[in-house]
Parts: C-alpha cells; structure tokens; sequence
C-alpha cells in the first residue's frame, strides 16, 4: 500500500481555488443541471400523462353515474294484464313486456296531459319513446311478484330512453337530434317540457352498480352488477386457493427445502412464471380446465383458476422476501428453547412475516382483479344477464367479470356505452385503488423493522 | 392445516352441486355482427320465458363455427351466430367430431354502408369508384398502371375533389368477404380492369389480382370493430369508412351516409335487392342438444317469431333487415329440420 503511494505521482494543483470556477468545474457542474433537468422533464411527462388519462377517464365515466328517470302513476288495466280476471300466475306469465309497455306507454301519455304538458305533433308512440325499454320488463317482474297491484294505480319510476339521458349529459343535442334517426327534436322539447313539471329527474345511478349488463338497444339500463358478482366470486377462489398454497410452497422453499439443484430450478422457474404473460395461462385455462377438466364456460370457478395460476409466483415472490426478512436469531433463540422446526416456523417466524405476506397477497388479487386477456379465451367475454348463484354453486353459473365487462362495453355501436365503459373504468380503478391502499395501511401498521 | 382442509371441502361441495344441475342457460358464441341481435332476442327470452337468459359470446363468425363444432355435450355452446354461410370445412370437423346434426337459420340480412363525417359533403359512389380508389394496379388511358388516384374528383370527375382515405375492415372481418366480392370484384368487373388483368396475368391470378389493394396508406385496414372506424374518421374528416346499416343506424347524428350505384342504403332497399352491397346472416343450431338444453328450442322459435325477426320487431328496428321468406325459416325451425349438404 505505501509502496504504491509513493509511486504514484503527486497530483498537479490544478491552480486557482474551489471557489473560483474553472473550465471543468463549469463542465461537471452543467453536466448535473442538465440532469436535473432531464429527471425534471421525465417527472413532468409522466404527471401530465397521468392526469391526461385520469381526466379522459373521469370525463367521460362521471355521466354514468347519473342517470334520468321518469316518475308518473301508472294504472295497471287489468283488460290488459289478466284477461281472465283470475290473478293465475301462470296466466299472468303470458303476458310478455310488449302487454307492458302499452300499460307504461298509455299511463305515460295520460300522465303527460294530466300535467298539463303539451305534447304537440308527437304520436303516443314517440311519446312513450321517451322511456326506456327496460321499464316494461321492471313492470312486469313487479306485477308478477305482486299480482294483487293489478287494477291499482301506483307510483312508478322508469328509466329515461339513452338518448333523452344523452340529451342532459350534453352528449345529445337539438342540432344532433335533426340527423339522429333515433330521436327526434320535439321528443327533447317534451323531455325539457316534464322536467320543468317534475315529472323527469335526474339522481344517482344505483343501478349502474346492481343492475346487469343490457343490450345494444338499452344502453339506459347497463350496469355492472354481474360483473362485481363474477370479480367477487373470482377474487374468493384466486384468494382460497393461491394463499395457502402460496405460503405452504414460500415455508417450504425458504425454511425447509435443502439447496441444490432441483431447487435452484423451481426457484428460477418461479421467477420466469412471474413474467410469463398472463395471455398464455388462458390458453392453458381453455385446455386444462374446460376442455380437459370438463368445467362450464363463462364460469368464475374457470376464471379464478386461471388467475390462481397467474397470481401464485405473485405472491410466493414477496412472501419469501418477507420470510426471508426475519432474522436468524429469532429462530435460533426458538430452536434454542426447544421449538422444533416446524413450531419455530409456525410460532415464530410467520407471524413476523404475516404483515409482507398480507400485502403481497393483497396486491397481488389488486392485480388479479384487473386483469382481462387470459378471460377472453375462457369465454368471460360474453353477454351474461342473469346474476349467478349463491356460494359455492354460484362459481359453476356464467358471469362476467369488470375489465371484460369494460371491454365488451367499448365494442358496442350505441354511444351510450362509451360513458358505461368510462364509468365501468372509474369503478375498477375505485375497487384497485382501495385494495392498494388496506395494502399500504397493514405495511405501515405491522411493519417491523430490524 | 385447518384453511386447506376447509378448501378441499368447499371444493367438494361447489363440484357436487354443480355436477347435480345440468348447465341450464343456453350458451351462444360467434359473430360481433349477429351479437346485438341475439343480446337483443336473448333479453327479451330472458324477460318473458321461465328459462334463464342465454349467454351470448362474441369472438367471430369462423371462431364461432369452430367452437360449435368441436362435439357434443354440456361444455360445448349450443348455437354458432355467423354472418357468412357455413364452410365445408366447418361442416366436416363438425361430423368428426359427432355434431352429425346442424340447423341453419337464416334471421335476415344486414347491409354495408359507406360512410363519411356528417359534416363533409355528399358522396354517389359505384363500385367501380371503390375500385379505382383503392386497387393496386387499375386502367387507364387504356393501360394497367399503379393507382395514380390521389382524390375522389380523380376516380370520378363527379364525385368532391376530396383526398382517398378508406377505412374498410381488416381481412378477419365478416364484412370484409362481403365488400371484396360485392364491391371490388364488381369494381373490377366493370371498370375494365380484370379484363386487362386477367390478360396480363392468366385467368387465375388475374382475378386475384382484383382484390389486391394499394399499399400506399390511402386504403387502411381497421382490424378493430365498428367504432374503431367511427373514432378514425372523427379524427380525419376526409376519411370514408364502411360500417354495418344497424351501427350506422345508431349514429346518424356523426355520419353522412353514402349512395351505392345511385341507391340509398336502408331497411327498404336491402329487402328489396336494389341496394348491391348486403348479406345474409345465419345461426347454426345443435340438433343434439335440443331437448337436453332447456328452452333451447323456445329460443329459436322466438328468434324467427314475427315479435322478434319480423319488418316491424325490434331486431328491424335496429338494423336487420328482415328476410322475405321468414315464414319459411319459422316453419323448418319449428320442424328442427336439419340442414342438407351444401350446393
């Protein structure tokens, strides 16, 4: 060492002092701003994407969770609704919505003049127009819960048609509606006409979160109820099943398994399946599950299968992490009272983990829930009306998911959906961002540091 | 210990459960074209029968075919929604696979319409107009030639001197099997070009030729669906795209629809055989399955019922275009007669 000093050649005092700038001084000292500024710009870039999007989002998905109904008495005629006067339900059922929507189409009307409202040129037919599709089939699934409101008068809240709901969220409007061949001006007068009176309102969109998905012709009545279900169903198999087998296989590899080969192997392995793109596991899902294993189609059990497969390197890697955070001395200090192994595990060491593998778990179904490639390929992807069962049997019915949900929304013709799927959007990134956050709150409460 | 054992059994019993019921809903799977019909038709079974709604898939016409073809049973869909007739091919890989039995139903017809910004001025078009527009090689002066085209005034001195960007659907499409044939074949014909082509290059590959388009970006493949092409030619309001009647049908307030050898696509004129570009669209049933899936039956009685397919139903109302030998097609569905070999 003081051999190699000595030969070392004494620097040259390069002249002048450290606070007077020189040349390269300027140089290094341009090189950091510089930097600085390239940091500053990357920030920048990303923040204004970032709000970009989220405005783009919350721009167009806020409208859906607004929705225009139509309040009025509706008096349902027994002339039309039980020709036989017998009240027979089975009598009753054969009465489809077309019977229906005459009783909402006529109460309409008369509720209209009885308001005093005028309804110009319009037909009865445009009238009743301004109303949903949808209302004829609530009517009736009302009437055939309760068929003794049969004859009465009652108060009735129908959806409005997606155009006039258009209309009141600035996406409709009276030069739009000339050329529309959906609606027509004077329907937006009337429209303008009730609302003045009452009788047409705007309030929350309950039924965007309960109702089910709707089709192209009633945008108005789209909602995302099967598909929380079907998310809800997933995210309970993804978790029954990828926790403990996550965990079993992290105590396994970290505390138990001997190091050599084959382990090195499945650790390596581990980490590829991580990266493996999630596309692929649905492939597998379509193979193994369904046309192997025989499952049903569209089901959640499928669905939360395949994301099992994809969510258990997620959390099998920060769980290891996490045991593998947790000093030797603590199981020494177990082993050295008595503890076997698998007590000093179990007694020991996995408590102190617990909080690392709750989050990792937790983000790892944030990240489960949104995916949506590998359910494409299992047939999630499809028009699905009626909420699935109650647990277990509920995870073998159909059901839809929210990111397919999303998607499926983006491919429909009536504008109407765009604001669905925008809205669809704000509700995933909700459920996300609360998961995120129950994630951030157990690291901070239980975190410990050694 | 405990959370494993709870799981094994949970699992037991969601699988006992479900292999107690048969699968109860109908499942459907096939073309994006046919999908808001059959959601359409399968809301209303949903409402107005005592069966479940059926579940309805999109995925493509020949995606649809495969799925129905691979065999019979409970995880197999029971219905093939498609907007092109059924191959040979489909229909052999369904006998080897034991679906010997297949219904087709023609529900109507949907028309393809070409369409610009609503804002941008009117088009008559010919097929030849498209052809010249968008061909590779086409006539002139009497000569094959790469397409020196730049605008529509190009083509056609009657047309607006307006710059060529087409947004036509990509090779996977239903649609585009349908514009290939009715409007570029018929293009070609008529212009002269497949004369000059098929004598520059033999018969064969002179026809082929008819459908090769220009490379040069004025012509762009949109592989995405309808409202892709909406959000392109909002973005560019000198492009004209080509969308189906009942997605056109539902926005009317952003485009300009386009006349098709001096007719205007509608209801009327697709029924009736004057506007040139339309097609039929079909559904494949699964004979075996009749009577193993509830309401199966129900349910393809009521799509062909006058409620549902007829002039004035809601599937008319959003863009089909009611096929005049409906009583025919009610009749043979209500027989469950099963389809003959192709001509």
């Amino acid at each position: 060492m003081t051999d190699a000093t000595v030969s070392l050649p004494r620097p040259v005092p390069q002249g002048g002092s450290l606070f007077t700038l020189d040349g390269r001084v300027k140089r290094r000292n341009a090189a950091e701003a510089r930097f600085r500024a390239y940091g500053m710009t990357a920030i920048v870039l990303a923040l204004m994407a970032l709000v970009w999007l989220l405005y783009s989002i919350f721009a167009a998905g806020l409208p859906a969770f607004q929705q225009t109904f139509v309040t009025m008495p509706v008096m349902l005629d027994p002339a039309v609704l039980d020709k036989n006067g017998n009240r027979d339900p089975a009598d009753l059922a054969k009465v489809t919505t077309v019977g229906y929507s005459k009783v909402l189409a006529a109460s309409f009307v008369a509720a209209a003049e009885a308001a005093g409202v005028d309804t110009g040129d319009l037909k009865p037919k445009d009238i009743a127009g301004l109303l949903s599709e949808e209302s004829a089939a609530t009517l009736r699934t009302q009437v055939l819960a309760d068929p003794a409101l049969i004859g009465q008068t009652i108060e009735f809240t129908a959806l409005a048609g997606g155009r006039i709901d258009g209309y009141y969220k600035g996406r409709v409007t009276m030069a739009s509606a000339k050329v529309d061949s959906n609606v027509k001006p004077e329907q937006l007068v009337l429209a303008d006409a009730l609302k003045a009176k009452g009788m047409l309102v705007q309030s929350f969109n309950a039924g965007f979160l309960t109702m089910p998905d709707a089709s192209d012709k009633r945008p108005e009545a789209a909602g995302l109820g099967v598909a929380i279900v079907g998310s809800f169903y997933m995210m309970i198999v993804v978790l029954v099943l990828s926790l403990p087998i996550g965990v079993a296989a992290s105590i396994y590899l970290e505390e138990f398994a001997p190091k050599n080969r084959l382990t090195d192997i499945i650790e390596v392995n581990i980490a590829n399946l991580a990266a493996v793109p999630s596309i692929v596991f649905g492939i597998l899902g379509l193979a193994v599950f369904i046309n192997f294993g025989g499952l049903p189609q569209s089901a959640p059990i499928v669905g939360g299968l395949v994301l099992t497969l994809i969510t258990l390197p997620r959390i099998i890697i920060p769980t290891r992490a996490a045991l593998n955070a947790v000093p030797p001395s603590i199981r020494d200090a177990a082993l050295g009272v008595g503890a076997s192994k698998l007590q000093s595990v179990f007694h020991q060491v996995l408590p102190l983990a617990m909080p690392g593998i709750l989050t990792g778990t937790i983000i790892g179904l944030a990240q489960a829930l949104g995916e949506t490639a590998p359910l494409l390929l299992i047939g999630m992807v499809a028009f699905v009306r009626d909420f699935p069962g109650a647990l277990p049997g509920g995870l073998f019915d159909p059901a839809a998911a929210l990111p397919v949900q999303i998607y499926n929304w983006t491919q429909r013709g009536d504008p109407g959906f765009v604001e669905r799927a925008s809205g669809a959007i704000i509700v995933l990134l909700g459920f996300l961002l609360i998961m995120n956050a129950v994630a951030i709150f157990l690291r901070r409460k239980f975190e410990r540091r050694w | 210990m405990n959370t494993a054992k709870l799981t094994v059994s949970a699992l037991a019993m969601a699988a006992a459960a479900s292999a107690a019921d048969a699968r109860d809903q109908i499942q459907i799977a096939g073309s994006s074209t046919v999908l808001p019909y059959a959601t359409i038709v399968a809301e209303a079974f949903g409402e107005n029968f005592d069966f479940p709604t059926p579940v309805v898939e999109g995925g493509g016409s020949g995606a649809g075919r495969k799925k129905m073809c691979e065999g019979v049973g409970e995880n197999t869909i029971d219905i093939a929604n498609s907007s092109s007739r059924i191959k040979q091919s489909d229909i052999d890989t369904c006998n080897a696979n034991g679906v010997t039995e297949i219904i087709e139903v023609r529900i109507g017809y949907d028309g393809i319409v070409f369409a610009s910004d609503v804002n941008g001025p009117e088009f008559a078009f010919t097929p030849a107009d498209w052809y010249n527009a968008l061909a590779a090689e086409v006539v002139k002066d009497g000569a094959l030639v790469a397409n020196p085209n730049r605008t529509w005034a190009d083509v056609n001195a009657a047309l607006p001197a307006q710059d060529i960007l087409a947004f036509i659907p990509g090779t996977k499409h239903g649609t585009r099997e349908v514009f290939d044939v009715k409007v570029l074949e018929e293009g070609c014909k008529a212009s002269g070009a497949e004369e000059a082509l098929v004598a520059a290059k033999g018969e064969e590959d002179g026809k082929k030729a008819c459908l090769a388009l220009r490379t040069d970006g004025l012509s762009v493949d949109i592989d995405g669906d309808y409202t892709e092409t909406l959000a392109r030619i909002a973005a560019n309001a000198n492009a004209v795209g080509v969308f189906g009647l009942s997605f056109y049908q539902n926005n009317t307030d952003k485009l300009r629809v386009a006349t098709m050898g001096g007719v205007v696509p509608s209801v009327e004129t697709i029924a009736s055989g004057d506007y040139p570009v339309s097609r039929p669209l079909y559904f494949y049933v699964k004979k075996a399955h009749l009577g193993v899936i509830p309401g199966l039956q129900e349910y393809i009685d009521f799509f062909v019922s006058d409620d549902m397919a007829g002039p004035d139903g809601p599937l008319a109302d959003y863009g089909l275009v009611s096929d005049p030998e409906l009583a025919a097609t009610q009749a043979a569905v209500a027989a469950g007669t099963a389809m003959g070999p192709l001509e």
